[in-house]
């Protein structure tokens, strides 16, 4: 059977820093249309900014741009938010994912935990990307489902 | 925010409002002159009135146990909300910093 969908939403936005809490504020109001628990919303807005960050400081390293979310409800609660840069991309997606793997210089801090924060929150992470033309990453998740405790 | 409460040896940092990679720049900046200045035997970071953190977040506590303990000092994470203990269990920071109230 094919899902129906009731609403999408499509922003976007400059990859600066200080837009990292409008983008997970963003997505935390449109999750409010399926009803979630205030943890369910917790762990929505802290995979968001973990790759609206990663977009912000590793896809635009060396260039400016904008950052793309589209969001999308489907009438089983389920959620899914696409966050897209146009930047540097990523070699190997895989190595990438792994914990504590970081590109960054150390003294920007990074500890390489920001894919295993989105994987412990989000149902399924699904990240594709090509070097030079930027990243999308697709975070999933079924409201009052898994973690349903309500 | 930052407010910081200093009794001698021991300073109390209490963070509030959102700790992200926006924000945790300038936490970094003023906790690690705080640190360099006096150089507390224990710095307690506070994150009582944290609404949110992120993997940044991570990074500020790991970075500034390292200043701190290169201050020959150490650190120790109070307070925090369920959904921020719940980051800093996935982390495994818990068993790389003491903690007090935290999950
Ligand atoms: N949008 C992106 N563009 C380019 N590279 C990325 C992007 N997202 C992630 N990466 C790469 O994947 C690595 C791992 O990302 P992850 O978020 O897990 O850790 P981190 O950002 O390095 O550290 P942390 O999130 O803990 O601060 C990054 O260091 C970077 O090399
Ligand atoms: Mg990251």
């Amino acid at each position: 059977m094919k899902k129906i969908m009731i609403n999408e939403c499509k922003v976007r936005f400059r990859a600066i820093s200080r837009n990292e809490s409008f983008s997970r504020s963003t997505a935390a109001a449109f999750a409010m249309q399926c009803d979630p628990t205030a943890s369910e919303i917790a762990e929505i807005k802290t995979a968001v900014s973990e790759a609206v960050t990663n977009a912000i400081v590793h896809g635009y390293r060396d260039s400016a741009g904008d950052v793309e979310m589209i969001m999308r409800l489907y009438e089983d609660s389920t959620l899914y938010i696409q966050i897209r840069d146009r930047g540097a991309g990523i070699g190997d997606v895989h190595a990438a994912m792994q914990p504590m793997f970081t590109t960054a210089p150390a003294d920007e801090e990074r500890s390489g935990l920001g894919f295993t924060v989105m994987e412990s929150f989000m149902d399924k992470v699904r990240v594709r990307s090509a070097e030079g033309r930027g990243t999308t990453v697709t975070l999933e998740k079924k409201i009052g489902g898994k973690s349903g405790a309500r | 925010m930052l407010k910081i409460y200093n009794d001698g040896n021991r300073i109390t940092a209490a963070i509030s409002g959102d700790l992200d990679h926006h924000a945790a720049r300038e936490i970094r900046t003023e906790l690690d002159d705080i640190i360099a200045r006096s150089r507390p035997e224990l710095l307690i970071l506070d994150l009582g009135e944290v609404g949110f953190m992120d993997s940044s977040g991570i990074g500020l506590i790991l970075g500034r146990s390292r200043s701190v303990k290169a201050a020959g000092g150490e650190l120790l994470i109070k307070n925090a909300r369920r959904e921020i203990a719940e980051v800093i269990r996935i982390s495994g920071l818990g068993s790389l910093i003491a903690m007090q109230n935290v999950g």
